[in-house]
């Protein structure tokens, strides 16, 4: 499993990369794995607020839905609108098909480096 | 197999209408279509086999064994049908007067009544149609109750993270606020997560229990005191319920309303479709709130649907309450109990069951160690089921186990049967280890093998057009 060490790491299989003050924000090739083909991702919209813990929007696969929790608190600036006609984008480049960015950022949940996800999704399958 | 649409002829025919004797009257002109349905047409015959043929595709509950967990399928004595099938019942008009349909409004008082003293109840309704219908009554009855004492900061209802999603659907669909607990290591309600998320915004809990791994909580009467202490209710799935069935009550759990799918636990056919029904009970305190049917209360209250709600499955419901009565329906709990531990003990040693202590009616094998080892997944095992006329448990659910397969033999199962079960599940066990190949292409003798679910729900094709 893929996971580069440019990126930082939620505990809920979100990464996490800045961008001059803005958080891009996706899921992690573990979390592609676990849920299987998607098939839909429910997004917010450019404006909404997030809150670091809590659910920004959610994906559904074969399996089950599952929601996608945001690692900072901040305003949504851009989403990835994309995904909504191909949700396969999540399943096929996790790391290059982003879902969205936050700006204005006032608190960022404790993460994970690269080696300490890894050794976390060790624990967790 | 070609779909109906597909083998109509132009022209064909099937009923013969018998001569109209009342007066012909046409529709005004901007109320007709401007062009003709595009339904299907056949002879009897064609349309006979067409749906015989459907028929020896499916696997129900009459062609052999089906454990799907959480949901119940149990088998339907007969003589609920014949019950339902009675002219008195299937012939009476939804507006008759409430003289002429006596015996039906005693039916469901009569259901009402043993389903209260089942269920510890004071207050039944039949009006919602099926089960997450009747969550949906069920909350909607807290919701008024905190608004009929002022009570409008109360906003949140706490889900358990092993709950079945209508829950947390249901709260949301009220106007609620969901929070989600997690489980504790043995898969019941951790107190300390519910203490950290009680408060004056609480509205409520729901909770199934047995819970949805099949472990009866051994803290109910604590979370339900510490949910009340809040100033919140608390709502009972009744999704489990033919576990503990006659045999303790939500009411002394200290639930303070239920809903219970009368077409899984008490005997309808279902899984096809419905219609499926209903019941929601309550206490005293929420009675004012119950919607009701103008036949078993008369005018002038709210409902939730039309006329008596699904009224031959309570028919259906009572006959199979009556036929098992005060002994029977605790003992069909307890068989179904006896069976799920069975069958779980029969299997352990091959499949590990999730909680390894003594279950409920269903029960939960977690794979994930076994596809590390073998790559053979839940469901590739599901579908290696099929191929020896068996109907799959439900798999990954609950979302708490990884490679989750949930199974619940029910009550009516024999030894012989459950030994069968249990040797196929080993078979595969060991069928995984030798050549995963052959799972990960089953089922090989199905009519349908596995069909593409990532196609179908990503360009799903709802709607036969004419080619």
């Amino acid at each position: 499993m893929n996971f580069p060490a440019e990126l930082q790491y939620s505990r809920s299989h979100e990464w996490i990369r800045m961008e001059d003050g803005v958080a891009v924000i996706g899921i992690s090739d573990f979390a592609q794995s676990e849920l299987g083909d998607v098939v839909f991702v429910n997004l917010p919209e450019v404006g909404d607020d997030t809150t670091a813990g809590e659910a920004f929007g959610d994906v559904e696969s074969v399996k089950a839905v599952s929601d996608l929790v945001c690692p900072v608190t901040g305003t949504v600036c851009e989403v990835n609108e994309e995904l909504l006609d191909s949700p396969e984008k999540l399943n096929e480049d996790c790391y290059g098909a982003w879902i969205i960015k936050v700006e204005n950022i006032t608190e960022t949940e404790d993460l994970l480096n690269a080696a300490e996800y890894e050794a976390f999704t060790q624990e967790e399958g | 197999m070609k779909l109906i649409f597909e083998k109509s002829v132009p022209g064909r025919r099937c009923a013969i209408l018998p001569d109209c004797d009342v007066e012909q009257v046409s529709l005004p002109e901007e109320l007709r279509r401007e062009t003709a349905p595009a339904l299907p047409e056949l002879s009897e015959v064609d349309l006979s086999r067409h749906y015989t043929q459907l028929n020896q595709r499916v696997h129900g509950v009459n062609c052999g064994f089906y454990p799907l967990g959480s949901c119940t399928m149990k088998y339907n004595p007969r003589i609920d049908e014949d019950m339902a099938a009675l002219p008195g019942f299937t012939g009476v008009h939804p507006l008759a007067p409430a003289h002429a349909v006596e015996g039906c409004r005693e039916v469901l008082d009569t259901a009402a009544a043993y389903l209260r003293e089942i269920t510890g109840m004071d207050g039944m309704t039949f009006q919602p149609a099926a089960g997450a219908h009747g969550e949906f009554t069920g909350v909607l009855l807290i919701k008024q109750y905190h608004r009929s004492r002022g009570d409008l900061g109360r906003k949140k209802i706490i889900v358990p993270d092993s709950a079945h999603g209508t829950n947390p659907a249901t709260a949301a669909m009220c106007g609620f606020e969901v929070v989600n607990i997690p489980s504790g290591p043995d898969g019941c309600v951790d107190l300390e997560a519910l203490k950290a998320v009680l408060g004056e915004d609480t509205a409520g809990l729901m909770l199934t229990n047995p819970n949805t791994v099949g472990l009866f909580d051994p803290n109910i009467l604590e979370i339900t005191r510490l949910v009340h202490e809040a100033g919140g209710l608390c709502y009972y799935d009744g999704a489990n319920l033919n576990a503990v069935m006659g045999v303790v009550r939500p009411g002394d759990m200290g639930f303070d309303c239920i809903h219970m799918n009368l077409h899984k636990t008490f005997a309808t056919p279902h899984g096809g479709g419905g219609p499926g029904a209903c019941a929601v009970g309550c206490k005293a305190f929420l009675k004012p709130f119950l919607p009701a049917s103008r036949l078993m209360d008369g005018e002038g209250h709210i409902q939730v649907r039309s006329f008596a709600g699904n009224f031959l499955v309570v028919v259906r419901a009572l006959t199979y309450l009556m036929t098992l009565g005060r002994e029977g329906i605790p003992e069909a709990a307890e068989n179904a109990v006896l069976n799920a531990n069975y069958l779980m003990h029969q299997i352990k040693g091959s499949f590990s069951p999730a909680f390894d202590r003594i279950c409920m009616h269903e029960f939960v094998l977690n794979l994930s160690g076994y596809k590390k080892e073998t790559g053979v997944s839940a469901l590739d095992v599901a579908k290696s089921l099929i191929d020896y006329g068996m109907h799959p448990p439900t798999m990954y659910f609950p979302m708490i186990v990884h490679e989750a397969l949930m199974l619940e033999p029910t009550e009516t199962e024999s030894k012989e049967t459950l030994d069968w079960a249990a040797q196929v599940f080993r078979q595969l066990y060991e069928l995984g280890k030798t050549d995963p190949e052959a799972m990960h292409a089953a089922p090989h003798h199905a009519q349908i093998g596995r069909p593409d679910e990532v196609r179908a729900a990503r360009t799903p094709v709802v709607r036969w057009t004419k080619p």
